[in-house]
């Protein structure tokens, strides 16, 4: 084994870097609709229910390589029509932008259970006493259960979290230069693909472990002051 | 929506369908059958039984399924032992290659929920069974293996689905399973959206016919007659 790796190390750490950011991004979309998607579940409007039924539903039957796909190859004629009528004919969707999107819409779908868990835990006397004290409807929500939610969904989210580490890989197949790209890359021009893939390999497993590491700070930090429960 | 073309492609995405189940099905119950020994090994007081177990799940569930699959069909044949071997043919087969992957994957994760579900056999039913003079062996087999296998059943249908899913990596080493026979007819006719929103039909019906499945499974094994502790 060659421990240099004939010349191809700073494009795999610039390819860890696009997937640490592509990851990231993905992670910020994904909570939004998460969030979204937990809302319009709970919602006492049957319609926006229905929605959210529908979209974790549909969202989650489907393989995530599919939506890579279907975003990036499907959206071609509609961002074409939208550039036109915006006056920029050549518009199109970058690989990280449909990634980001699917990986998101993904996350999403998995996260709007996540939320609405938590959501459920919250108790209805907590909403009622913000009421009674006068609180708006949106205070209620950003200061009173936004806060305590994120303590209860935090494990679930981080589960996802490495799932969605490890989905970053489907967008490789789509070109974007992220670390599963730049080493089938270093494979065709090394003809060492054992090797390049099992650098991939401990990159992938090293983002794991600092994930990890991460999710457990935060939730140490968003535990303050609550005896873990001992089952 | 063409929908003509997406009736006139229902038959090859159909074909499609079949290779996914086939792969998913050889996967799964072959995973299971690893992920037992494994499973019972990660149960175990002893750290150096724990350790194997431990770094093959590590590996296995911290790196994307897609990176396993190409280490096995691409990274396989750097090794001229590989190459010479007997076991060349299947190895540079795709649909091997992806069986192999798949089964390993997968029986990583079936080897953590089986330890959680013996973990979560209550201990007072272990000692009971020793206490009738049942030997350790005999505990396992008829009491803790059954019982695992009632509290595991619901985590295992969603390895399951999650399986399904997964497959559609499979058309990444040109294996037409119903990913791969989408991309295949796309490269075709350029209709991206419709065989894309038809194999994305297919994957729902699977999924929901699994789950009704996994459903009768579990009255049948009586599984919610056994929660009540």
């Amino acid at each position: 084994m060659n421990f240099d790796l004939y010349g191809f190390g700073p494009a795999l750490l610039a390819g860890t870097w696009m997937t640490i950011q592509l990851a990231l991004t993905s992670l910020v979309v994904g909570l939004m609709l998460g969030l979204l998607g937990a809302l319009a579940k709970t919602s006492p409007y049957r319609v926006l229910r229905w929605l959210g039924d529908a979209y974790s539903t549909l969202v989650r039957g489907v393989p995530e390589l599919l939506w890579v796909l279907l975003i990036f190859y499907g959206t071609v004629g509609a961002v074409r029509a939208l550039g036109e009528m915006i006056g920029q004919p050549d518009l199109e969707l970058s690989p990280f932008a449909a990634g980001v999107l699917a990986l998101g819409l993904c996350f999403g779908s998995y996260a709007t259970e996540v939320f609405r868990g938590a959501l459920l835990s919250i108790p209805r006397g907590q909403r009622e006493a913000g009421l009674a004290l006068g609180l708006s409807r949106k205070r209620i929500f950003t200061q009173l259960v936004l806060p305590q939610m994120w303590r209860v969904a935090l494990p679930g989210l981080g589960n996802l979290f490495m799932i969605l580490m490890k989905d970053t890989a489907l967008v490789s197949v789509i070109g974007l230069n992220e670390v599963m790209r730049q080493a089938q890359i270093a494979v065709t021009a090394s003809k060492q693909p054992f090797t390049f893939f099992m650098v991939a390999a401990v990159i992938y497993l090293t983002l794991t472990v600092f994930s990890m590491l991460a999710l457990h700070w935060f939730e140490k930090r968003a535990n303050r002051g609550f005896g873990r429960s001992r089952a | 929506m063409n929908w003509e073309l997406i009736l006139k492609y229902l038959p090859r995405l159909a074909e499609g369908a079949w290779l996914t189940l086939e792969l998913v099905g050889i996967a799964v119950v072959v995973g299971l059958l690893i992920a037992i020994p494994l499973g019972l090994a990660r149960t175990s007081r002893h750290w150096y039984v724990q350790a194997v177990p431990y770094s093959y799940i590590f590996f296995f569930r911290g790196t994307p399924l897609l990176l396993q699959l190409f280490l096995v069909y691409y990274g396989l044949a750097q090794f001229d032992a590989v190459r010479q071997g007997p076991l060349w043919p299947y190895l540079r087969d795709p649909y091997w290659c992806a069986l192999i992957a798949m089964t390993m994957h997968t029986s990583a994760y079936i080897a953590e929920i089986i330890r959680g579900a013996i973990q979560a056999v209550p201990t007072g039913e272990v000692e009971a069974a020793r206490a009738l003079g049942m030997s350790r062996r005999q505990t396992i087999w008829h009491v803790v293996l059954p019982r695992a296998a009632r509290i595991g059943l619901p985590a295992y249908s969603n390895e399951v689905i999650l399986m399904l899913k997964a497959s559609s990596l499979a058309s990444t080493v040109t294996l037409l399973e119903l990913t791969g026979m989408a991309r295949t007819i796309i490269a075709r006719t350029y209709m991206p959206v419709e065989i894309f929103f038809a194999a994305g039909l297919f994957y729902l019906v699977m999924t929901f016919v699994l789950v009704q499945v996994f459903r009768l499974l579990e009255r049948w094994l009586r599984v919610d007659m056994l929660q009540g502790r």
